[in-house]
């Protein structure tokens, strides 16, 4: 045992990770020694690292590679999923930094919590032991619990920070009750050993009631019903750049871990965890639909709508086969750039007299500001799953998958629950170019436009590249397969 | 210039002019005109260019011509376009009206003409890409895509009650279309490919074929629209501004009727044998009823709208009786349909832009002032009646002719339907056009000018002519729907045989 402790494992697989990790440390110091001065450069080198980081991902060996006992590894999926957990706090560091300035948000911890919560993600998606998904799960929550309460002052964002906090620690429970089942009915804590035991011995009573515990602490990191209760409190009390940092790489993160549990830790176990999943899935589009409709905080609102998205990626999961992989991986991407974007613009309401975040806030946009209202709404129709726009894309691939495994009531069940989704996007849509104006607003600063104006083109002209997108996220589901 | 992709140039053309439109700064009155002056220019020689297609069209080739093909997800499925006598007729009806809807908003649109333009010409890209798609993705697209403009035509430009309207357009057809997409991811793993040319020859198994036939019903009923599922368009025709009544009537209700030609009818003849009388009693029951209900209305677009819905009944019943008479038929009624009611909701365009009113009743003794229209407008009617000498007649006589072969209840009930279609149609030109000039308000009223003659003489001599000489729709489409009758009775006939050897 000794001999083996005293030999270094291989660290080149988790290099990222640790240059993210050492950096993090290190813009913390710059920080602490420096004073809040430094926050806006300790923000740009957050972001240098999370490019650099992505970088050394891309450029890497494209093999599966594994490490530290098995307990990480670096394969196809874990790469592009990493690649876009880093543009998703990427992203939603780049936004801050005008609205850090106007809102006394600037302080340099942000940048280095965002940071730590992405090293948490990378190791949720590399972890390939439940102990390993444990430590990379808590590293990532903790860091959100303070970034959800980070403007102390503020009674909503303190409660915001309180209730996550408080349900996530129970979710955590759950998942470590779940994993000491699994434990102890296969004496695993390695993915491949739970598989390989469950292989062998069939599957138990007790090792179903591990994986719906294992589950439903992994379904409350994605917000899905039932697990879903914190998300609009905490999307509405966390300050905005949070609340678009949590809509955007934590749910990434956490269903790339849930495809490789269920994928490989319970590769056996799949009528168990289809059964699940799609139970899951269905309540989570249904109520994301119906419960939107009454919203009238945005940010409330978007808080329903990646709940009812969380359940369409779920619908390709439930089919359980490759193209149900390949078509979570696309519906990521598409939910990703869509969640950004959107986050843009609501970051963009802004009046002489402070930020805005009620619906009615956008009425008449299309006349005072057209460019952001066009952005905005080719948005809109994309999260409604309008073709033509890359929203649809991804539906298209999940509920194919569905229709595959033979999955109907499904599949049926997700199409009209997209139907009632597609009515509150187009209220937003009707609000910006059907009403009166309401006043404008002050002119955004460069870089959310930037984010706007990608993630909207990306979303209008997605039809025309979806072959090499989809040939990238089959290698990455090939890991599975 | 043989292997230049002619019809993804018809497609895609009105996009480059909507590009072309976004460049354009300002508001200004001049900066309005030229928008326009870019939209009209587009939309005509888009239809140039599509008449470039019709004259290389050969008539005897019963398949599907001009293909072109270009990867896109995978070989699978992938970007493919062609014409067949189907699909040729509904390029030329669309590009052909494109010109007059956007003419005729020349002087009537003043606010936001630039997004305004922009919609019609990403409309006309979706309207041409259905007609022309040979990928079933592609279709579903295109299909779906048209939602997009035309929610925001209804939404922006519309009548009082214009968000109501736009909602229920886009959420109808969404949700009748969502049910499509499952069927057409279905059809995607049973032939491993959503190319329309191989599913056309592709046996989908009999219990298949019904789950598909009524997934695609679903959207193309709504879509046509039929009874009970019509009621989102007197709402959208009321509202949408005229360009986009005549757009919605003309072009988008024959999307439904393409549909059900293209895919139910030779992918699903088992189902679609099977289904006939539902379609044929909903059908006598769209006819019927929808007449009925037209003779109640007080504004003149809302009883053009009921009008249109019961010329779809014909239409329906007539593809549904799967005679060569039927199906010629149903398409000929769709082609005249999409110039007399566009014609007649640009007329109606005309007197709202004088009156700024749709109100039948606050309409009377035109005929004394407004001459040219009144003779236009009577032209119009007549067709809709289905006056023999009109291209009315030739539709609903075909379609009749067709289901009489194969049920006399159904012809009967629909023959019944011409008897209404001429009291609401006649007592509607006689409470607007005679009478006396009493009104004060109509006292000062112009009649046509110029623009307003120049779009509509050309539909009224077209619908003439087709009316007497019905040739020119009728030989392009005879060779295809031959083919298409024998395909489907030949898929019958082998079912049959199969469903024997199965005893």
């Amino acid at each position: 045992m000794t001999t083996e402790l005293a030999t270094l494992p291989n660290l080149m697989p988790a290099l990222p990770e640790i240059l993210l990790a050492i950096g993090a440390m290190g813009l913390l110091m710059l920080g602490a020694f420096g004073g809040s001065k430094t926050s806006q450069a300790v923000n740009g080198f957050a972001v240098a690292l999370l490019i650099i980081a992505g970088a050394i991902i891309l450029l890497g060996t494209s093999s599966t590679v594994t490490t530290f006992n098995d307990a990480f590894i670096q394969d196809p999926f874990a790469r592009l999923m990493k690649v876009l957990v880093i543009i998703g706090s990427g992203f939603s560091l780049a936004m801050s930094v005008g609205y850090a300035q106007v809102e006394k948000f600037d302080r340099f911890e942000y940048p280095v919590l965002v940071l730590l919560a992405t090293i948490g993600m990378m190791l949720m998606l590399s972890a390939n032991d439940l102990i390993a998904v444990y430590l990379g799960l808590e590293l990532q929550s903790l860091t959100l619990y303070v970034l959800s309460s980070f403007k102390r002052d503020s009674v909503k964002a303190t409660e915001a920070g309180l209730k996550y906090f408080v349900l996530g620690a129970l979710s955590s429970g759950m998942l470590l009750y779940g994993m000491s089942l699994v434990y102890g009915f296969t004496g695993q804590t390695s993915f491949v050993g739970i598989a390989d035991t469950v292989h062998m011995e069939g599957v138990g009573i007790g090792i179903t009631f591990g994986l719906v515990f294992i589950l439903a602490g992994l379904t409350f990191k994605i917000s899905a019903v039932p697990f879903h209760m914190w998300t609009p409190d905490v999307y509405e009390g966390a300050p905005t750049p949070v609340t678009a940092f949590l809509a955007a790489a934590p749910k990434v993160a956490a269903m790339g871990l849930i495809v490789r549990a269920v994928m490989t830790a319970f590769d056996p176990m799949d009528l168990q965890w289809q059964q699940v999943i799609t139970f899951v899935s269905i309540l989570s589009m249904v109520l994301g639909a119906f419960a939107a409709i009454g919203q009238r905080n945005i940010k409330r609102l978007m808080a329903y709508s990646s709940i009812s998205h969380m359940g369409y990626a779920l619908v390709g999961l439930a089919a359980g086969n490759s193209a149900g992989v390949v078509g979570v991986i696309i519906y990521l991407i598409t939910y990703l750039a869509m969640t950004l974007g959107t986050f843009a613009a609501i970051m963009s309401m802004r009046r002489r007299d402070g930020a805005v975040e009620r619906i009615d806030d956008l009425a008449g946009l299309s006349r005072s500001d057209l460019p952001m209202a066009v952005l905005l709404g080719i948005l809109m129709f994309s999260l409604a799953g309008v073709p033509w726009m890359g929203g649809f894309i991804g539906k298209w691939f999940v509920f194919s998958a569905a229709i595959e495994a033979g999955l109907y009531p499904l599949a049926i069940i997700g199409v009209l629950a997209s139907v009632v989704g597609a009515y509150y996007y187009l209220r937003i849509v009707k609000i910006m170019f059907f009403d009166e104006p309401a006043p404008a607003f002050e002119r955004p600063s460069s870089e959310l436009r930037f984010v706007l104006v990608v993630s909207g083109l990306f979303m209008a002209t997605m039809v025309f590249y979806v072959g090499p997108i989809r040939a990238v996220a089959e290698a990455a589901a090939n890991s599975f397969f | 210039m043989s292997d230049w992709p002619l019809l993804s140039t018809v497609v895609f053309l009105p996009l480059v002019g909507a590009l072309m439109i976004l460049l354009v700064k300002g508001d200004t009155a001049i900066a309005r005109r030229n928008i326009t002056n870019v939209a009209l220019w587009t939309t005509v020689v888009t239809f140039l260019i599509s008449l470039l297609v019709l004259s290389q069209f050969d008539a005897d080739n019963p398949g599907f011509q001009m293909q072109e093909k270009a990867d896109w997800l995978g070989a699978s499925i992938s970007y493919r376009m062609g014409v067949d006598g189907i699909s040729i007729l509904f390029v030329i009806l669309t590009t052909a009206l494109m010109p007059a809807a956007i003419y005729a908003s020349r002087n009537s649109i003043t606010k936001r003409v630039k997004e305004y333009m922009i919609a019609f010409l990403v409309l006309e890209t979706m309207m041409i890409g259905v007609f022309c798609a040979l990928d079933l993705v592609l279709f579903y697209l295109f299909f779906e895509a048209g939602l997009i403009p035309m929610f925001l035509i209804i939404g922006i430009w519309g009548g009082q009650n214009r968000v109501y309207a736009s909602f229920k357009f886009f959420l109808y057809t969404l949700a009748g279309s969502v049910l499509m997409l499952l069927a057409v991811m279905a059809m995607y793993w049973d032939a491993g490919t959503t190319d329309i040319v191989t599913l056309l020859a592709h046996p989908f198994s009999q219990q298949m074929q019904i789950w598909l036939w009524l997934a695609f019903f679903a959207s193309f009923a709504v879509k046509m629209p039929m009874w009970p599922v019509h009621t989102w368009l007197p709402d959208a025709h009321v509202q949408a501004p005229t360009a986009g009544s005549v757009i919605l009537a003309a072009i988008l209700l024959k999307m439904g009727g393409y549909g059900f030609l293209r895919f139910s009818l030779p992918m699903f003849p088992v189902a679609s044998e099977m289904f006939a009388p539902l379609v044929y009693t909903l059908s006598v029951i769209a006819i019927i009823y929808t007449s009925l209900v037209a003779l109640a209305q007080q504004d003149i677009k809302k009883l053009i709208a009921y009008s249109s819905v019961a010329h779809m009944g014909y239409v329906t019943m007539g593809i549904f009786s799967m005679t060569q008479q039927g199906v010629q038929g149903g398409i000929f009624q769709m082609i005249s349909h999409g110039i007399v009611s566009g014609a007649l909701f640009l007329c109606v365009g005309v007197v709202y832009d004088r009156m700024h009113t749709r109100e039948i009743s606050a309409y009377g003794g035109l005929v004394n002032r407004m001459p040219v229209f009144a003779t236009l407008f009577m032209i119009f009617t007549m067709a809709n009646i289905g006056l023999p000498g009109t291209s009315g007649f030739v539709g609903e006589f075909l379609t009749i002719i067709g289901v009489f072969q194969v049920n006399t209840w159904v012809a009967l009930f629909a023959a019944t339907g011409v008897i209404l279609s001429a009291s609401y149609a006649l007592w509607l030109y006689r409470r607007i056009i005679f009478g006396k000039l009493e009104k004060e308000s109509l006292k000062g009223i112009l009649d046509m000018d110029a623009r307003e003659k120049l779009i509509l003489v050309p539909l009224a001599a077209l619908t003439i002519l087709f009316g007497f000489y019905p040739a020119p729709i009728q030989s392009i489409t005879a060779v295809a729907v031959e083919n298409l009758i024998n395909n489907y009775q030949a898929a019958l006939s082998a079912a049959d045989k199969l469903a024997l050897l199965a005893q």
